[in-house]
């Protein structure tokens, strides 16, 4: 390669600014991550595929992807809605509205889990009409449903705002002209431009649900095989001093959600492509 | 309700009815879905009176995790500043190889779960491992003491200041330095006269962010802390506790001091979002 690793440059503090980046971000995340696959190392892939091949894990690791899959899915679709109304709509309250979004990023995930409870169990305010109709949300998979589309919700929202500030009216005027009805705008027109934004978001919201732990334990119940959630498992591990088979279970979550971004981001550039837009 | 009148409606809105029914959703599903637990943390609180509540938060081992959560944050909010700074420095007012895959790096926190944060400084820092092992026996232990949390409520927070400096930094430029540095000016002194006061606004914004995050964090924390009252117990895992206790006031009176901090986070990130738009990253202006 004839290209420098870094270019001369007459701006001062190369050395400075790139050791401290180096230095901390290798102390704080590289190493401690580091140190994560090296237990796995010597652990072993066998120990660690026998530790991971168990009923209980794969019950745990099933549904925290399945639930964080469709919480991800409700924010994808009420986070598109939410961003439009914010974005075309002016009513009394938006700009409330707008800075409640933010809200689930602000609030402490213990302060929201033992929120979300005391709201969903049976002698809450929702809970209660709940079990009128002859439901329980709180120590289900709904509870736990609810909690991570809590802490996904700002994702979506917040990607898709600033594509839609950038639409230009033109563009569905001439659609308009061309005899497109508004839904056929909307769904051909409008919405193809924000698909990779809103992707984008999808992906971060289900990458924040997965990982989640705060939020969840305290509405999970955490029932094994029923209601316990992967980061719980890890948890349990550790409180055993099991520290190989917490690596283990570590490992194959950081696995599959580092494989799911690659999917997503996959779908995205094809999504890019096929519009043309980026 | 609406600024156009439904009768002069242009192509590009739609109908008066859909305007509704979608403002409608939105408004009915934030107040179901954030307003609501909004409201509980301060009714559960305040459930046998304002008394009640206050006296929870004056006993000993409530005042040591407020002490601690603000030390915890007094130390990695400005390290992690301080490391957003000189990342977005080296990022911006240089070019190299693989500065795409640093980013990516120090995006990375973001995308690993909390739970597996605290595990990996576990590992790294624990009693059992080769680092951590030297500095117990020095008399330094890591985990389960104060710069364990600190460490983990850095990885947690790691990309934010970074994260919001760089598109800020790239936006403006280097021609402002580079003038600087022509007429004269040290390295030091274009940083401090030239970089640092237009990015004041966008550092604020980082700095906010990572700051309520760093009190709160729980899962990493939880790992890492091994939760002995009155020591290493912060304000979330007092939650935590105080909630398995079935104390609900206190659970909840300390929750609802969290709750407040969240609410100035809020009110504060969207008056300089109003204020400061053009200071910040394109993604935050509205």
């Amino acid at each position: 390669m004839g290209r420098p690793l870094i270019h001369r440059s007459p701006m001062p503090g190369l050395g400075l600014s790139m050791g401290i980046t180096l230095t901390m971000l290798s102390l704080v995340v590289l190493l401690p991550i580091g140190a994560l696959l090296l237990k796995g190392a010597t652990f072993g892939i066998g120990n660690i595929w026998d530790t991971v091949n168990r009923e209980r894990v794969w019950a745990a690791l099933f549904l925290s992807f399945r639930l964080s899959f469709f919480a991800a899915l409700f924010n994808l679709v009420f986070g598109v809605i939410l961003a439009w109304v914010l974005v075309r709509y002016r009513f009394p309250g938006r700009r409330l509205l707008d800075a409640a979004v933010d809200l689930p990023f602000a609030l402490p995930t213990a302060v929201a889990g033992i929120a979300l409870t005391a709201l969903y169990a049976p002698n809450g305010a929702f809970g209660a009409i709940a079990k009128e109709l002859g439901l329980k949300i709180a120590y289900t998979q709904w509870g736990i449903f609810i909690a991570l589309i809590f802490v996904g919700l700002p994702f979506v929202t917040r990607t898709v705002q600033p594509v839609v500030e950038e639409i230009e009216r033109e563009v569905e005027e001439a659609s308009a002209t061309l005899g497109a009805s508004r839904l056929y705008t909307l769904r051909r027109v409008v919405l193809p431009m924000l698909m990779p934004a809103a992707l984008t978001g999808f992906a971060l919201a289900l990458a924040r649900a997965v990982g989640e732990y705060g939020s969840v334990i305290f509405i999970a119940g955490n029932i094994p095989l029923k209601t316990e959630i992967a980061p719980l498992l890890i948890v349990i591990q550790l409180e055993e001093f099991n520290y190989d088979g917490a690596a283990a279970i570590g490992i194959a979550m950081l696995l599959i959600s580092f494989g799911m971004l690659l999917a997503i981001n996959l779908i995205q550039v094809w999504s890019r492509r096929r519009i043309g837009y980026v | 309700m609406f600024d156009i009148a439904p009768t002069f409606r242009p192509v590009t809105t739609e109908t008066p009815v859909a305007r509704w029914v979608l403002t409608g959703l939105a408004v009915a599903g934030i107040a179901v879905l954030v307003a609501a637990p909004l409201i509980a943390v301060f009714a559960e609180a305040l459930a046998k009176g304002i008394g009640a509540a206050v006296a929870s938060l004056g006993n000993r081992d409530a005042l040591s995790a407020i002490k601690l959560t603000l030390l915890i944050a007094a130390i990695s909010v400005p390290l992690n500043a301080a490391f957003g700074i000189a990342a977005a420095w080296f990022i911006t007012k240089f070019d190299f190889r693989g500065k795409a895959f640093l980013i990516t790096l120090i995006d990375l926190p973001f995308s690993v779960s909390p739970v597996v944060a605290g595990l990996c400084i576990v590992l790294m820092f624990g009693a059992n491992s080769l680092a951590g092992g030297w500095l117990v026996a020095q008399g330094y232990p890591i985990v389960f003491a104060l710069p364990g949390i600190v460490i983990a409520t850095m990885f947690v927070t790691f990309p934010f200041v970074a994260r919001e400096l760089i598109p800020v930094m790239i936006e403006q430029g280097r021609a402002e330095e580079e003038a600087a540095l022509t007429l004269g000016a040290s390295g030091w002194r274009v940083f401090w006269t030239v970089t640092l006061p237009n990015i004041r606004w966008a550092l604020l914004y980082g700095v906010l962010l990572c700051n309520a995050r760093a009190m709160g964090e729980f899962g990493a924390v939880a790992v890492v802390s091994g939760k002995i009252r009155g020591q290493t117990a912060t304000m979330p895992i007092t939650i935590e506790m105080l909630y398995n206790e079935y104390l609900s006031v206190a659970a909840f009176s300390m929750a609802a001091v969290l709750t407040l901090l969240a609410l100035v986070t809020l009110l504060l990130k969207t008056a300089l979002e109003v204020r400061h738009a053009d200071a910040l990253a394109a993604n935050h202006r509205h």
